[in-house]
């Protein structure tokens, strides 16, 4: 989420500032509506309660939904402030039983229609957003109406004080009327930024979505292990085993035959060889589909360089890695890559891949680019729907663009691959100025500051090392305040940037 | 032939000792980890090294980095290298610095106690000695180079074990063919590829194999 939303810097004021009134007019003009329908809700909400008709309850949460929805589309549109829906995702539809009847609870129904209804109502009313929704909607008409005239009320009333002529109100005018763009401009974002103090989802709905995610991918995780084993015990039973049972009695064969027929013996022990060379064969074969060794023994660079070797593609990869990542998340990225190259060269007629693997902060970032034809959809390639489960297990995402005619891109990101690497959220100056300012804000603020300001207050005779106190006498009391300000300066830009990285990092973690 | 032997496992070295002292190679250090590796080939300089890549203490390239480095102290230090697995980039990396007497094999290799024992010798007197595993693979990544497809099948098999290493003569045991006919097919190999030619083996398989890494650039 954006903290602070870029005011587009490319038109001229004068267009901002009319889009601004312009949004603003809009804002107010649905915050008086929001007063009808905040009336006709909260009717619907008295029938549903007051006199028993619970079915315009559903109704009325609808109405409460697309409005609130709406409200989230126009803080997205109009100031690029997004906010996610909060609601729990939907019940599934009622299933019949074998006999046709619909179960509840102790209650069986011929048609689906009262439980569904049940199910629905449940949903909406056990739902914290539902409530969020009807206070914001609520709230808006003042709120909201607030925020969103101030601009129309500064350019009305600079237009009237004007027009007195008196002097002074002239002047008051002018002001009002010189702010009035200022104001204009930020409107929107002010409103959006009400918007998402109720709109958007809690810190726990978050939580929650979290862990039924999380719940879902650890079960096809397993599944897709133990998938893996069990081709793996297939491979190793009808392979390296089969022929390990064969190499015995050969040699068995051999040895009876050593004494007799030296020749058959010796036909057979060379069968033997050839047998055990195939068998190692195949076992590397295994190993190189379980964990290549590359990779084992140089990690995710070197082991996608030899990729790239044995490729009969141009594949050119750069790597900027800061360690190894843990080894799950080694091997997950591996076999993305490895699969995306393949794609390339199977299905886009590609013939050279960009393969290039770097860190953003704590996340890992694979970005694999082809020069074939394009066209790839995640829908239709279950080998993209592959990697898209295997990169579940980390909370990675997949990012594919393949306009038809190519180049194709595809973009991974696992969050957490290096834990405790700093947090990208600040560039690396800012990080570095937020550290000095931490370290020594005390100083302007604390002696050359505060205490100095103290000595010349009272007289002190002492100068002491008060840098403010050796200067001429008109300079002093403006360098102490300039050095409190400074201090204070530095305190708040430290603070404002540490809690910058505190959201960025729980944005990270939900 | 003052030979350092690098396994970990214990029967494996030991049927390395014992085949090669059965040939006639005298084995001055048979060692099982990466540091007493590189210690040993410092100390000792055998003249030639059999080092397998996995090592303790890591069991990651120990072998192979110990290999490496005793050859940037004294270069051209003739190593052979067996691995369970071959790649190629390990192959590059051995043959980067182009001096040669270096081998690259997988551990099957050692099932034909001659053919292993020939490509000691080689390596020992500054040859080369590729698995055909790494050279099949790195045919196979270039074949989209249109000089190599332009060459027949016979030039092909030719290419494919004067890369491995061989001289012409095993080459032409190997392909039944008389040793000018061998000839005649590497200089066509070598016009089609528009490489210089050479009369010393070692530099001529090292051309070769510049050449098939060197087209992937």
């Amino acid at each position: 989420m954006t903290g602070a939303a870029p005011v587009p810097q490319t038109d001229p004021m004068i267009l901002r500032t009319l889009r601004g009134l312009g949004h603003s007019l809009a804002l107010v003009t649905l915050a008086v509506a929001d007063l009808a329908i905040a009336a006709l809700v909260v009717c619907l909400h008295a029938l549903s309660f007051g006199l028993g008709l619970v079915f315009l309850y559903p109704c009325s949460v609808r109405l409460l939904r697309s409005r609130c929805g709406q409200a989230r589309a126009l803080a997205e549109a109009w100031s690029e402030i997004p906010i996610a829906p909060p609601y729990r995702p939907a019940p599934p539809p009622p299933l019949p039983d074998r006999d046709g009847w619909y179960r509840e609870g102790s209650m069986r129904y011929r048609t689906s229609l009262v439980p569904r209804f049940n199910r629905e109502f449940d949903w909406m009313i056990r739902d914290p957003a539902t409530w969020r929704d009807f206070a914001w909607l609520v709230a808006n008409p003042v709120v909201g109406l607030a925020l969103a005239a101030a601009p129309l009320l500064m350019l009305g009333g600079g237009i009237v004080l004007i027009a007195t002529l008196a002097p002074l109100k002239v002047l008051a005018g002018l002001v009002l009327l010189a702010a009035m763009p200022w104001a204009a401009v930020r409107t929107p974002e002010m409103h959006a930024r009400w918007t998402r103090t109720l709109l958007r989802p809690t810190i726990r709905a978050r939580l929650d979505l979290q862990v039924k995610y999380l719940n879902r991918s650890r079960t096809e995780v397993v599944d897709a292990q133990a998938a893996e084993l069990r081709r793996i015990e297939r491979d190793l039973h009808d392979g390296a085993q089969a022929r390990l049972v064969a190499i015995g009695m050969t040699l068995g064969a051999a040895e009876e035959l050593v004494e007799s027929d030296p020749a058959a013996a010796r036909a057979l022990i060379a069968k033997v060889r050839e047998a055990s060379a195939a068998s190692l064969t195949e076992l590397r074969q295994l190993v190189r589909g379980i964990h290549p060794p590359v990779l084992a023994e140089r990690g995710l660079g070197d082991a996608v360089r030899a990729l790239a070797l044995d490729s009969s593609l141009d594949v050119m990869v750069a790597v900027d890695l800061p360690r190894r990542p843990e080894a799950p998340v080694e091997s997950a990225a591996y076999f993305v890559i490895s699969e995306l190259v393949a794609n390339a060269g199977r299905h886009s007629g590609a013939r050279s891949v960009t393969v290039d693997i770097s860190h953003r902060g704590p996340a890992l970032r694979v970005t694999v680019i082809d020069d074939g034809h394009g066209g790839a959809d995640p829908a239709r390639g279950s080998g993209l729907r592959g990697i898209e489960r295997r990169l579940a297990a980390f909370d990675g995402v997949l990012a594919l663009r393949s306009p038809v005619g190519g180049p194709t891109t595809a973009t991974v990101d696992i969050p957490r691959a290096f834990p405790g690497e700093p947090c990208s959220a600040l560039p690396v100056w800012r990080r570095r100025l937020v550290n000095i300012c931490w370290t020594l804000f005390w100083l302007p603020l604390f002696p050359q500051g505060l205490a100095a300001g103290a000595f010349k207050l009272f007289e002190m005779p002492e100068r002491s090392w008060f840098l403010a106190l050796y200067m001429p006498e008109r300079l002093q009391w403006p360098m102490i305040l300039g050095m409190i300000s400074l201090g204070a300066a530095m305190v708040v830009f430290a603070a404002q940037s540490l809690r910058a990285v505190k959201r960025a990092e729980l944005e990270a973690v939900t | 032939m003052r030979v350092v032997i690098a396994e970990d496992l214990f029967l494996l070295r030991d049927g390395l000792v014992h085949l090669l002292r059965a040939h006639g190679f005298e084995i001055v250090a048979a060692v099982e980890s990466g540091p007493e590796l590189l210690k040993a080939l410092l100390d000792e300089r055998p003249e030639v090294a059999v080092v397998d890549v996995r090592l303790p203490p890591t069991f990651t390239d120990e072998g192979l980095q110990a290999a490496l480095a005793a050859r940037r102290s004294i270069p051209g230090l003739p190593v052979l290298v067996l691995s369970q697995h071959v790649e190629q980039l390990y192959a590059r990396e051995l043959l980067a610095d182009g001096t040669g007497g270096v081998g690259y094999l997988l551990k099957d290799r050692v099932f034909n106690a001659g053919q292993f024992v020939d490509a000691v010798r080689r390596v020992a007197g500054g040859g080369t000695a590729m698995d055909p595993d790494v050279i099949a693979r790195l045919l196979a990544s270039n074949a989209r180079n249109e000089p190599l497809g332009r060459l027949t099948p016979r030039e092909r098999e030719v290419l494919e074990l004067m890369a491995e290493g061989r001289s012409n003569a095993a080459i032409a045991q190997r392909l039944f063919l008389s040793e000018s006919a061998v000839a005649k097919h590497t200089a066509a190999i070598f016009a089609k590829l528009d490489l210089a030619v050479s009369d010393d083996d070692n530099r001529r398989v090292l051309a070769v194999l510049a050449y098939l890494n060197g087209t992937r650039k």
